[in-house]
């Protein structure tokens, strides 16, 4: 029986050892049509992953503030829920947008990581990082994190199934949903609350890398820019986690209290 | 000086490598790490053992052959440099030292520290070059070339093809290695006419060999003994991206 990656020569002459041949080759990534041919390579792969991470560092900073007006009280926080639910079909179109970017964004970094842990069968003994942050070598892992987290956080506030207290909620004075106090009543439970500022700073992590390594992914940096947007990116990303967190403190130092009594 | 190595002893490609212990005694400060390696090798053919195979050739730092992994860094702890570059008064006195081959699936290896790094070969075979002979030295106002252009050409083409950057990423990426060969061609007038089919096909026998991606790490430039800069990367990402409309708008 042959093996994989064994020539017939190996088995009849065992002293005799062939190179492993390359996986694929190079040409007939010429002869199929170029552009499935860049969403096949290494970089196009980075590029899909770049430019969906872009619109999902976009849906980051837009979702915080919109989420930040629970600062100005329940009368805006609730008119703005209502707004975005009134989109209707817009708001399902948007919904879908963002859930084909998400998977996007993790089938092509998956297959990416895959790629990678084959690149370098054999590990090495002893590896030390010179200039390799932490952040950036974790980026698969805070990923999970935060996907496992998005799930947590569309059943807990968008489908409202993980707090039983939330079908007790009743409408505001304007007969609008009572986003404010389901946001307060959530988060006064400390669990929750350290879970979502620990998924804060594995996003945080991840942004931290991602929000300037999409510019070096499209091409768009050069010498000198790379140190600048490295540093505006660590800035970025801490906003957001203070953004963020300052929701579930406000509410666990009594900050912010409900709008209604259950 | 005397150190404790841990060297990596693998008899042939498909054999099991294991690392070895060995003690390096009385090593004068000034030696450098190649050397050093020499007089471990010297005392081992003299007791009748198998002396540890390693790669070197101009060792002055610009050939691009010395290719060790020392305590966990491609060409040891003081960057830029070649390994060869490298001396043992770099090092503590009684000091552990791991010795390791560059690893990354391309880079077969051959014995012990050795590897093959025919697939950066291929890379270039793919298209790092220019089809129409250049002839002798032109007049040097003949063809006009931004100051700029030229200086940034130069430091792309300082690159010395030793393969650290592939060896340190994290993900065996040989992206620095490529985007040096593809933009020290592409930046200069000699070089545009081939720039389309160059970066696709370079690009494309880049990833056939079986590098892994880029996740812009930067560890390569931190390691890179010719100091290339992973901005280079970005500019391959460019090419790429441009080639392939060019291609696609049949341009």
């Amino acid at each position: 029986m042959l093996g994989i990656g064994q020539s017939r020569l190996t088995v009849l002459n065992p002293t005799f050892s062939l190179p492993p041949r390359p996986t694929q080759p190079a040409d007939r990534i010429l002869i199929v049509a170029p552009l499935s041919a860049f969403y096949r390579s290494s970089i196009g792969k980075k590029f899909v992953v770049a430019v969906t991470g872009v619109i999902l560092i976009g849906f980051v900073v837009g979702h915080l503030l919109g989420n930040l007006q629970i600062f100005f009280g329940p009368e805006y926080i609730n008119s703005y829920a209502e707004k975005l639910r009134s989109l209707g079909v817009l708001l399902w179109v948007i919904r879908a947008f963002l859930l084909v970017t998400v998977v996007l964004h993790i089938y092509f970094t998956i297959r990416l990581a895959i790629d990678n842990r084959r690149a370098r069968p054999t590990a090495y003994a002893k590896k030390d990082h010179v200039k390799a942050t932490f952040a950036s070598r974790s980026m698969t892992l805070s990923g999970l994190i935060v996907l496992a987290f998005i799930v947590y956080h569309l059943a807990h506030f968008t489908v409202r199934v993980a707090d039983p207290r939330f079908a007790l909620l009743k409408a505001d004075p304007l007969n609008r949903y009572d986003v404010y106090s389901m946001m307060v009543y959530g988060f006064q439970n400390a669990l929750v609350s350290a879970f979502y500022v620990i998924a804060m700073f594995l996003l945080t992590l991840h942004l931290s890398h991602g929000a300037s390594s999409f510019f070096q992914s499209l091409g768009l940096n050069d010498k000198k820019m790379t140190p600048r947007l490295a540093r505006g990116a660590r800035v970025f990303a801490w906003l957001i986690f203070a953004g963020y967190t300052s929701i579930p403190v406000a509410v666990l130092l009594g900050l912010v209290r409900p709008a209604q009594q259950l | 000086m005397n150190f404790k190595l841990r060297v990596w002893r693998q008899e042939a490609s498909e054999a099991k490598g294991r690392l070895v212990n060995y003690y390096a005694t009385d090593v004068s400060p000034h030696t450098s790490f190649l050397e050093m390696l020499d007089i471990v090798n010297e005392r081992l053919v003299e007791k009748g053992e198998d002396p540890i195979a390693f790669e070197s050739d101009c060792r002055e730092g610009i050939c691009g052959t010395c290719s060790l992994t020392i305590n966990g860094e491609a060409h040891g702890p003081d960057h830029p440099g070649a390994a060869c570059q490298l001396y043992m008064r770099r090092f503590k006195d009684g000091a552990t030292i791991t010795v390791e081959p560059f690893r990354a699936r391309p880079f077969r290896l051959v014995r012990d520290l050795v590897v093959s790094r025919s697939a950066l070969d291929r890379i270039v075979q793919a298209g790092g070059f220019v089809s129409a002979r250049s002839g002798s030295a032109p007049e040097a106002n003949s063809i006009p070339v931004p100051k700029h252009d030229a200086d940034l050409a130069m430091e792309a083409a300082a690159c010395i093809g030793c393969g650290a950057c592939a060896a340190a990423c994290p993900n065996a990426s040989a992206m620095l290695f490529t985007s040096a060969k593809v933009s020290h061609l592409a930046l200069l007038p000699q070089g545009n006419a081939e720039r389309t089919a160059r970066v696709l096909r370079m690009v494309g026998q880049m990833d056939a060999e079986g590098f892994g991606n880029c996740t812009n790490t930067y560890e390569c430039e931190a390691v890179c003994p010719a100091e290339i800069s992973a901005s280079f990367i970005a500019k391959l990402n460019r090419e790429y991206a441009l080639a392939t409309l060019r291609k696609k708008s049949g341009m």
